[in-house]
């Protein structure tokens, strides 16, 4: 009855510098809608580079990725770009924040880039967003005026802009306070809950993995559990 | 717009770039304002005054001699030693029919017929020579811009006043004379006539001006004692100078007398215009040049303080095509506005220094100096500026819109 967001078919991937390595090797699964997916090991282990191939930021690897159903081989790099611009949201352990714009302005860049919406729907979309994760009053500062949770608050709500069909994070409390690590998860639990998001969320925060609904955990480039 | 914000957020730094391209532009438009503006008042010099086409007789040899028409020399060939010119007349012949036939050709601007002769000036107990070019004030004027040269006194006073003439100041300083006074000359024939002084010219060359005197045609006409149809020029001005050589080729043959044109005439000048024009040139391209790798090394230096701003755009969805539009824009809008202010300044100072006083005795009627405001320069020069500036960002264009966002977001 659930429909499949996103699937991995015999991801391989090998790195030669210097020396051939391994890193993923014939990875399969896939999330359904509305899934709230951690992805754990150890570091080195290769969730990273499969998040990155999952994303359709790294081309080069060997299987398929799907999306929705429709494989991502074979696709232009701007084909690409606008997948990753319509259909996934991400997070990363550093915000990534223009820091010549402001908050709202940074929310709405990736909504202005799909061009679904006209500018002033843009805006109101972002503004209900940033009232969603309560950073509504944040929205006419410049980026760089904000402290390190409410920058990663505002890169979930840049991430959310477009009703993408899943959140990818790298890591997203990776650099933040307890409490704030706290808030970020409970946005997620939230969104999850309420609003049926699908995230996949790579983590070394075994705290963090617990709480999903579902933890794929990876060691030497394969799936043990 | 993110164009935009980029460029604001380096002010400092897309200000030196802008105002690089300003600078060079400013230069390239004045270098080029100034130094045609020179090239003109030079060629005005020598070339406003001299006739596209001049139709003359030159006192030389037959080329036809008695001995090759002898049926039993014809063709044989004959040397022939000590020929001298017999009898031949500067007049051109015919000369009415041949202004008629002129002034129906279409490429004409218009003509004006001319007799140059030699006289003596007699001042004392001393005779100077000089010339004197019986000259129609009227097409004189309109064709050469006589007037331009006529310091005091009025040429028309030479049509209006009979029995004038304007002296070559170096002549008439040489002579005490000033206006309203007579001189006495004697033509070559050893007539003597009284002429009135009506003006003084200087063309800016010193030795033209101490052997150069002009009289309407009808006075010398009747110093030399010829009558009304006698011409020993016609000075032919052409709608296209370029083609001067062709026509005069033609009216050589056509009128049966000598025809020389003005590239033959003043070939040094086309090759001084032509050196000036292309080190302005390259003096302006070189500066565009430098300019743009100013702004080669900021859109550089941008890029790489906006790898992580790149890294994200690329993750949401901006792809490598959007990137390099948004670094070509920056370098664009640079080159556009700091060729638009280089335009600005450009013209600003050019006509400042066209404000700086330029006296010379050699170039009387030059009050500043010459500067020639051509609209060409300035499409040029926002081109140029357009051009390098595109130029300039494309390297680093490409160069971000290659960047690997996976190598950025995870080796932080």
């Amino acid at each position: 009855m659930s429909e499949i967001i996103l699937e991995a078919r015999h991801i391989r991937k090998k790195f030669q510098d210097p020396v051939t390595i391994e890193v993923l090797n014939d990875i399969n699964f896939s999330i359904n809608k509305g899934d709230f997916v951690s992805i754990t090991g150890k570091s080195g282990c290769g969730k990273s580079t499969l998040l990155y191939i999952l994303s359709t930021m790294d081309t080069s690897y060997e299987g398929e990725v799907l999306i929705e159903q429709d494989s991502t081989a074979n696709k232009k790099e701007k084909q690409l770009a606008r997948i990753r611009n319509e259909k996934i949201g991400f997070v990363f352990q550093f915000h990534y924040l223009l820091n010549e714009f402001t908050v709202l302005k940074n929310v709405m860049l990736p909504g202005l880039k799909l061009n679904n919406y006209s500018q002033s729907e843009v805006e109101h979309r972002a503004m209900e967003r940033l009232k969603m994760l309560g950073i509504e009053a944040l929205a006419t500062k410049k980026a760089n005026k904000l402290s390190g949770g409410e920058k990663q608050r505002v890169a979930i709500a840049r991430a959310l802009i477009n009703d993408p069909k899943i959140i990818m994070g790298d890591e997203p409390t990776g650099n933040l306070d307890k409490k704030n690590s706290e808030i970020v998860f409970d946005i997620f639990k939230q969104l999850a809950e309420e609003y049926r998001q699908t995230l996949l969320i790579v983590t070394h925060d075994q705290g963090f993995a617990q709480k999903t609904q579902r933890i794929i955990e990876m060691e030497d480039g394969k799936i043990i559990h | 717009m993110i164009a935009q914000a980029l460029l604001l957020a380096r002010w400092k730094q897309t200000l030196v770039a802008a105002i690089g391209v300003t600078f060079s532009i400013t230069m390239f438009i004045t270098l080029l304002s100034f130094m045609t503006g020179l090239n003109k008042l030079l060629d005005g010099l020598v070339l406003n005054r001299t006739p596209h086409v001049r139709l003359y007789n030159e006192i030389k040899p037959s080329k036809k001699q008695p001995i090759n028409e002898i049926p039993s020399f014809k063709n044989s060939y004959n040397f022939i030693e000590s020929i001298k010119a017999s009898s031949s007349r500067q007049q051109i012949y015919n000369s009415g029919a041949i202004m008629q036939a002129i002034r129906k050709d279409k490429r004409v601007v218009g003509f004006a017929p001319k007799i140059i002769t030699q006289v003596f000036f007699n001042e004392g107990m001393v005779d100077i020579a000089a010339a004197v070019n019986g000259i129609d004030a009227k097409a004189e004027n309109e064709l050469f811009h006589f007037n331009e040269y006529i310091t005091e006194g009025n040429a028309m006073d030479l049509k209006n006043i009979a029995n004038s003439i304007i002296l070559g100041k170096a002549l008439a300083d040489k002579l005490l004379v000033s206006i309203g006074d007579v001189v006495q000359v004697t033509s070559t024939e050893g007539d003597r006539f009284s002429l009135k002084v009506v003006g003084f010219f200087e063309s800016g060359l010193q030795e033209f001006d101490k052997t150069q005197s002009f009289a309407s045609i009808n006075t010398t006409q009747k110093i030399l004692g010829e009558p009304n149809s006698y011409v020993t020029d016609i000075q032919i001005k052409l709608n296209n100078m370029g083609q001067a050589p062709e026509v005069a080729r033609e009216y050589a043959t056509l009128f049966q007398c000598e025809a020389e044109d003005i590239q033959t005439a003043n070939a040094q000048f086309e090759t001084g215009n032509f050196i000036r024009t292309l080190i302005s040139y390259s003096v302006g391209i070189t500066l565009l040049i430098v300019a743009g790798f100013g702004i080669y090394n900021i859109l550089n230096m941008m890029i790489y303080e906006k790898m992580d701003s790149i890294a994200i755009l690329k993750a949401t969805g901006f792809s490598g095509w959007d990137v390099n539009k948004i670094f070509l824009l920056i370098a664009l809008t640079i080159g556009f506005f700091g060729g638009f202010a280089g335009l600005i300044f450009g013209f600003l100072l050019s006509s400042a220094i066209g404000q700086i006083p330029f006296n010379t005795s050699a170039l009387p009627t030059i009050k500043t100096y010459p500067i020639n405001y051509d609209p060409a320069f300035y499409v040029i020069g926002v081109s140029f500026s357009l051009i390098t500036t595109y130029l300039a960002g494309l390297f680093p264009a490409r160069k971000a819109s290659k960047i690997d966002p996976v190598l950025i977001i995870r080796g932080k």
